[in-house]
């Protein structure tokens, strides 16, 4: 068994509204090891990327408040390092990509400036061997011609090869953990496989940990190793890809799958999970699914559903369905 | 399903190079702002106000200047402009440079010709240099206030200020023991409040003396309120009346005076560009909150400042002219077009010349710089550009 990378425990982040407490994530735990690939899924607005942001204490503070848990990165707890340690593992050790290649870039700088940039924040090193290392960041996340476009402005690229450039400026530290936060949603779909396959094979060659968020299930058929199913700010069920698929034990998780278009049920209509995610300020109580599950039963609506061990790692938050 | 299809393949690297037109920004900016005539005229007309005032303060300074400004030739005075000069009737030292009056001489027989290169060195420095300062103090004010704005200034915060400024005060009456133990007490809290936030990362907030007060947003944008409201003109006039006149002091005074609207300009865009995602990225990459207002998010909300500043130059010349006018501003015998101007005034029907000549200097000027600036702010504003 490898040794964790990084562990949340119980983490729990609010957000302050005016008379509202939007419980964002509530209670979240998983384990991340080393050079594993890690998926945590679930629909718009269930905490994933609160969850991620909570990790680099990127989240807006106020309104935004930790009130709980800890993040566990080698054994430290990084939520009770100050400003400038957590600066020094920002980057150097977790590296982030974000959502919209198209803005996560200085409209106003070139991209070779920008990859200098994050290669300069931690490590002084000379012109020389700067322009080197920019040129064979480029060349590694299949860039063409590198040389020439270090001098390009990001309006001039592609939203592929901005994102492509954003990977590179997260590995430039070569980081131990990669947050990938629907890196590919903005993409269209020739060009998400594209980035999918370099992920992966950046991360075959250096032994590196990918948390990847997303809530695209082909995606994660795709790339992770183990997979963690988030709903309303909760974990509803963890377990290897191959589990997760086969014999999902979560009603949510039943839902999602059902709505990936097939070619089984070709024709059809697809399928779909009644309702919306509930507004986090707003619980439910008992079970937060169980006003859009199809096998809610009375219990459902008072108790809130513990985690149940179904072996091998696989874990779900759900009473009523059997395996 | 793991399929490693990669480096990309010669025709995707073809098309992708097609595809991206190789144009820097500036490039961009300058084929949208040659589109505008008239800011081109305002441009070229700033280009040779430069080399005006740059060749003239070369030319007339030093101990035997090429024109000197203050030659006095008193059988020579109010000649109108192109005369020649009376070769007998001065001595050899006293003849002009260019053999002719080309701007006339004033009530002293002064060339005034030499006399306005001389000023146009301080309109020019006014101009620059007190927009330079307004420009520093309004982006630095709004870019606190854009971007550290949420945080709150506490009681304690207060009085660790209170209780420093004290001190100063007694230290300036001559108090010394008292101004002395205040400053100390003020300068240990602040030292053990410093230690105390980064022990912990965050700053606990407890009691009355931790309770937050006012937003540091609050705080400047309602001082650049307060600045608002005083009629600047007057306010310099205040302050010019009271501080030695000089021309640093004057620079100084009107750059202190005309931050505001810069500082708004500034606290307005990083509000939004706080917000952008190139920004959460670049604390992602581990930098520092100084290192991304200046160096990340100061050349996006640039555009702007640029714009105020360039007409805030023109606004800063007519200042110092209104100043020299009323005979506050650069001490004589030093020529600037306001002083030439105002000297001038009493003279007005028997040597136009002597009030129109600098008056129109300063309309050509101004009126340049304003176009300048409109035409730096069309070809800058995105929105305007389809306009035509």
């Amino acid at each position: 068994m490898k040794q964790h990378l990084l562990s949340v425990r119980d983490l729990k982040v609010y957000f302050r509204g005016r008379d509202t407490v939007a419980r964002a994530v509530d209670g979240v735990s998983f384990d991340i090891r080393k050079g594993e690939t890690v998926c945590l899924v679930g629909e718009s607005g269930c905490g994933k990327t609160v969850s991620a942001l909570t990790i680099l204490d990127l989240i807006p503070k106020p309104p935004g408040e930790v009130m709980a848990g800890r993040v566990l990165f080698k054994g430290t707890d990084l939520l009770g390092l100050t400003e400038p340690e957590m600066r020094k593992i920002r980057g150097k050790q977790i590296a982030m990509v974000f959502q919209e290649p198209l803005t996560s870039l200085n409209p106003v700088f070139t991209i070779g400036d920008q990859i200098r940039e994050a290669i300069l924040v931690h490590e002084p090193v000379s012109p020389d061997e700067l322009n080197r290392r920019c040129i064979r960041l480029l060349r590694d996340v299949g860039i063409p011609s590198p040389e020439e476009r270090l001098k390009d402005y990001p309006h001039q690229l592609s939203g592929g090869q901005r994102q492509r450039v954003m990977i590179a400026m997260a590995l430039a530290c070569g980081p131990d953990l990669v947050i990938a936060d629907e890196p590919t949603t903005a993409l269209d779909v020739t060009v998400q496989a594209q980035i999918l396959n370099l992920m992966q094979s950046i991360q075959e060659s250096s032994e590196m940990s990918v948390l990847y968020i997303t809530h695209d299930l082909g995606v994660v058929a795709n790339i992770a190793d183990r997979v963690y199913v988030m709903y309303a700010g909760i974990i509803v069920e963890q377990g290897t890809t191959e589990e997760i698929f086969s014999s999902p034990g979560h009603p949510y998780t039943k839902g999602l799958l059902a709505s990936l278009p097939s070619r089984s049920r070709r024709g059809e209509q697809l399928h779909s999970i009644p309702g919306t995610v509930p507004n986090p300020a707003y619980k439910p109580s008992g079970c937060p699914f169980h006003p859009r599950c199809p096998t809610a039963v009375d219990a459902c609506k008072v108790r809130f559903p513990e985690m149940i061990d179904h072996g091998a790692g696989h874990l779900s938050r759900c009473p009523v369905v059997k395996q | 399903m793991r399929n490693t299809q990669y480096p990309i393949t010669d025709t995707q690297q073809a098309l992708e190079a097609l595809s991206a037109p190789k144009k820097t920004r500036l490039h961009e900016l300058w084929a949208l702002f040659r589109e505008n005539r008239l800011a081109v005229i305002g441009l070229v007309i700033f280009v040779l106000f430069l080399l005006t005032a740059v060749s003239g303060v070369i030319l007339t300074s030093g101990q035997n200047p090429v024109f000197d400004p203050a030659m006095v030739r008193l059988q020579e005075k109010l000649l109108p402009p192109f005369t020649r000069p009376h070769l007998k009737a001065l001595q050899p030292a006293q003849v002009p440079t260019l053999g002719i009056y080309l701007f006339g001489t004033d009530n002293l027989g002064r060339d005034v010709f030499s006399r306005m290169l001389q000023g146009a060195w301080v309109s020019l420095t006014v101009g620059f240099v007190a927009v330079g300062i307004s420009v520093l103090v309004g982006v630095f004010m709004g870019g606190i206030a854009g971007y550290f704005g949420h945080e709150s200034i506490c009681l304690d915060h207060i009085l660790a200020i209170l209780v420093l400024s004290a001190g100063a005060i007694f230290l300036f009456m001559g108090w010394i023991g008292t101004g002395a133990a205040c400053m100390a007490a003020g300068f240990i809290y602040t030292a053990v409040c410093l230690f105390a936030r980064t022990r912990t990362g965050q700053a606990q907030r407890r009691g009355i003396f931790r309770m937050r007060a006012i937003s540091v947003d609050t705080v400047i944008m309602r001082m650049v309120d307060i600045m608002l409201c005083f009629p600047s003109f007057f306010l310099i006039l205040t302050v010019v009346a009271l501080v030695p006149a000089s021309m640093y002091n004057i620079m100084i005074v009107i750059g202190l005076t005309s931050w505001m609207g810069t500082a708004r300009f500034v606290r307005a865009e990083f509000l939004s560009l706080r917000e952008q995602d190139f920004v959460t990225a670049a604390k992602a990459l581990g930098v520092g909150n100084f290192r991304i207002i200046f160096r990340h998010m100061m050349p996006n909300a640039v555009a702007p400042v640029l714009v105020s500043a360039t007409i805030g130059i023109a606004t800063a010349i007519l200042t110092e002219a209104g100043l020299s006018f009323l005979g506050f501003g650069v001490p004589p015998p030093h020529a600037t077009w306001g002083n030439i101007l105002s000297d001038g005034k009493g003279f007005i029907f028997d040597a136009p010349w002597l009030t129109f000549i600098p008056g129109v200097a300063i309309l050509i000027v101004v009126l340049c710089f304003n176009l300048f600036g409109e035409g730096l702010r069309d070809a800058m504003n995105p929105k305007l550009r389809e306009r035509g």
